[in-house]
C-alpha cells in the first residue's frame, strides 16, 4: 500500500499546486504510516525532479513518453493506472486544476476508485475514509466518506501549506507503454510572464468602480508592488475591459488565495462565490453599502483612484523600495 | 449529427444555504431550483447553436427524481427535439456517470456536453467519467467549441492562457463561459416543449463510490475591519502584522 501523487508541470517547471499536492500526500503518509511516491509525467529537467525529495516524495518516478506531450487527460490516467499498479497505490492525490480536473474522473473509472475533488483538508482515517471538500461555490463544507478500496482526491489549490524538508528522493524512469494522445493541441495562447491566478497567493481584482480598461494602469502598479496576479469582475470582463481568464466568480474562476483586493467591485452573490475561500479579503469602494464589506476582513471606504496610488507608494515602502 | 447535453438541477445562486436533519440535507424550502448554469447557459445553448447552423438533433439527458422534469422541460423551450430522465436521486458521480454511459451505449452519440462543474457539488467529474466508461475523447473546460465533419476545434482554459486542440468525434466536452451566446427561450419555444418527446427510464443497478455524508458552513467571519481611507500604511501595518499576508 502507498501514496501516489500527480505532479503537475508546464513547460518543464512544476507547478506550486503540484508541491501542494505532494505534501498533502506526505502527510497523508505519515498519517497512514504509508510509502509516497510522486509521478511526473512529460519532458521535466533533472534538477525540477530533485527537488521533490524535500516537499515529501520517497521516490521520483518519471515517465516522458511522447503520448504525453500533446495533453490528453485519458493518456495520463492511463500512466497514473499503471504507477498505482506498480506502486500499490491505495490513495492517490492530484491538483484540483486544469488537468487535474481533466484526469482525475478518468482514473476514476479506469481504477473504480471513488474521486472527492476540491478537498480542503487531510482525511480523517480514524474509522473510515473521510475527507472534506469545499461545495456550494465555497460556501459550506461537505464530509464526504470514499467506499471503494482506492481513493482518489485532488487537492483545492492554496489549502495545504508548503514545508520543504530539504531531503532528497531518488528518480526513476517510469517506462509503460500508453495509448496515443487522441487530443491534438494545436496552439497555445498565453499570456507571458504573467502569475497564473489559480496559483497566485495574492490577487488585486478590479470591478466597474475602476470606469475603464485605461485605468488598469493603478491597479496593476499595485499588483505589481504586492507581487500579486491581476483579476476582475464579471462587467469589466464582459464589457471587454480586460481578457475572460481573468473573470473572478461564479461563471468564471474559482480562486483561494491568501490576499484578495478588491477595487471598485460591489461584491454581487456570484462574486464573492468565486472568492469566498480567500484567506484575507480587503475591499476598496466608494459605497460604504457595497456588500462586499459583509465578506471582507479589511475596508477602506472612499475614491479608489486616491487610495490605491497611495497604498501602492505605502506597499513599496513596506518593501524597502 | 446527434448531440446529447447533460443536464442537473441545482439551487439557484442566489439561494441561501443551510441545512436540515442533523446538517445531513440540503434545506430546500425557499428555494428555487434552475438548470446548472454552465450547463444551461453553455453547454445547451451551444448545442441549440449546433442545430440551428447544422441541423443537428439534441437531446437532453438527467439524472435525478420526478422534480427534474420542470428543468428538463424548460430546456426543451430552447427549442431541443427530446429529452430523457432516468429516476435516480442519488449523487454519487460515478453512478450518474454509468446511467448516462449507458443511455449512449443503446442510443449513440456524436457529442455529449456537459457544463465544467454543477454549483452545488463543485464536482467536475461527471463529464470525465462519461468519456472514459464509453471509452472516447474527453476535453475540458472549454472556452469555445467548433465542428468540421467528424473533427471538433475546442479552446481550453490552461494557467494563464489558453490551448487550442482538435479531437475526432464521439466526444464528450465540458463548457464554460464563451461557448455559446446566453440566451433566453423564446414563446414558440415554450409553447411547443410540452409536446415534445420526453421519457422516464429507470435506471440500472450500479456501484456508488462515494457518499455524502454531511455538511457544515464556514465559520462566520468576524466582520469588517474599516481603515481610514488616508491611512493606507495602517492596512499595509495591519496586512503584516495582525492578518500576516504580506
Amino acid at each position: 500500500m502507498s501514496v501516489l501523487v500527480y505532479v503537475d508541470q508546464q513547460d518543464g517547471k512544476i507547478k506550486k499546486a503540484a508541491l501542494e499536492a505532494l505534501s498533502y500526500g506526505a502527510a497523508i503518509g505519515s498519517q497512514a504510516n504509508l510509502p509516497v511516491s510522486a509521478l511526473v509525467a512529460g519532458q521535466v529537467p533533472k534538477e525540477e525532479l530533485d527537488r521533490l525529495g524535500s516537499f515529501g516524495a520517497g521516490k521520483v518516478l518519471h515517465a516522458s513518453n511522447g503520448e504525453l506531450k500533446s495533453f490528453d487527460g485519458a493518456v495520463h490516467a492511463a500512466l497514473l493506472k499503471a504507477a498505482a499498479a506498480k506502486e500499490n497505490a491505495t490513495v492517490i492525490v492530484l491538483s484540483h486544476n486544469f488537468h487535474g480536473k481533466d484526469i482525475a474522473p478518468q482514473l476514476s473509472v479506469l481504477l473504480r476508485a471513488g474521486l472527492v475533488t476540491g478537498v480542503i483538508s487531510l482525511p480523517d482515517l480514524s474509522a473510515e475514509f473521510t475527507v472534506k471538500k469545499s461545495v456550494f461555490s465555497g460556501k459550506a463544507v461537505a464530509r464526504v466518506k470514499v467506499i471503494s478500496p482506492v481513493k482518489i482526491l485532488t487537492l483545492s489549490p492554496n489549502s495545504f501549506p508548503l514545508t520543504p524538508s530539504g531531503k532528497s528522493a531518488p528518480v526513476e524512469k517510469l517506462e509503460v507503454a500508453l495509448p496515443a494522445s487522441r487530443v491534438k493541441v494545436t496552439s497555445v495562447e498565453k499570456e507571458s510572464g504573467a502569475i497564473p491566478l489559480p496559483e497566485a497567493e495574492i490577487i488585486v481584482s478590479g470591478g466597474r468602480g475602476m470606469k475603464g480598461p485605461e485605468n488598469w494602469g493603478m491597479l496593476e502598479a499595485l499588483a505589481q508592488a504586492l507581487g500579486a496576479a491581476t483579476a476582475c469582475s464579471r462587467p469589466v470582463a464582459d464589457a471587454g475591459w480586460r481578457p475572460h481568464h481573468e473573470h473572478v466568480g461564479q461563471t468564471g474562476l474559482t480562486v483561494r488565495p491568501n490576499l484578495y483586493v478588491a477595487l471598485g467591485i460591489s461584491g454581487a452573490i456570484q462574486h464573492l462565490a468565486g472568492v469566498n475561500g480567500s484567506k484575507v479579503i480587503v475591499v476598496i469602494n466608494k459605497d460604504p453599502e457595497a456588500p462586499f464589506f459583509k465578506a471582507a476582513d479589511y475596508g477602506l471606504v472612499g475614491d479608489i483612484f486616491q487610495i490605491v496610488p497611495a497604498l501602492t507608494q505605502a506597499v513599496k515602502k513596506f518593501k524597502g523600495e | 449529427m446527434k448531440i446529447l447535453v447533460c443536464i442537473s438541477r441545482t439551487a439557484d445562486t442566489t439561494a441561501k444555504i443551510a441545512f436540515t436533519s442533523n446538517n445531513t440535507k440540503f434545506d430546500e424550502a425557499d428555494v428555487q431550483f434552475i438548470i446548472n448554469p454552465y450547463d444551461e447557459w453553455y453547454a445547451l445553448v451551444r448545442a441549440l447553436e449546433m442545430k440551428e447552423k447544422d441541423g443537428a438533433t439534441v437531446q437532453l439527458i438527467s439524472v435525478g427524481g420526478p422534480e427534474t422534469d420542470p428543468l428538463l422541460r424548460r430546456g426543451l423551450s430552447y427549442g431541443l427535439d427530446s429529452a430523457v430522465r432516468v429516476n435516480y436521486s442519488g449523487s454519487d458521480p460515478f453512478r450518474i456517470a454509468s446511467e448516462i454511459a449507458a443511455w449512449v451505449r443503446g442510443e449513440g452519440f456524436d457529442l455529449i456536453l456537459t457544463g465544467k462543474e454543477t454549483i452545488d457539488y463543485n464536482g467536475s467529474s461527471v463529464g470525465g467519467m462519461i468519456a472514459a466508461l464509453l471509452g472516447v475523447p474527453f476535453i475540458s473546460l472549454a472556452t469555445k467549441l467548433d465542428l468540421a465533419g467528424s473533427r471538433a476545434t475546442v479552446h481550453r482554459e490552461m494557467e494563464g492562457g489558453e490551448e487550442i486542440c482538435e479531437a475526432d468525434l464521439p466526444l464528450v466536452v465540458s463548457c464554460q463561459k464563451g461557448v455559446a451566446e446566453m440566451r433566453m427561450p423564446n414563446i414558440r419555444g415554450i409553447q411547443t416543449a410540452r409536446s415534445k418527446p420526453f421519457q422516464v427510464r429507470e435506471p440500472e443497478s450500479g456501484e456508488e463510490l462515494i457518499q455524502s455524508l454531511d455538511f457544515e458552513l464556514p465559520p462566520a467571519k468576524a466582520g469588517v475591519k474599516l481603515v481610514p481611507a488616508d491611512q493606507p500604511e495602517e492596512l499595509v501595518r495591519l496586512l503584516h502584522e495582525e492578518a500576516r499576508v504580506i
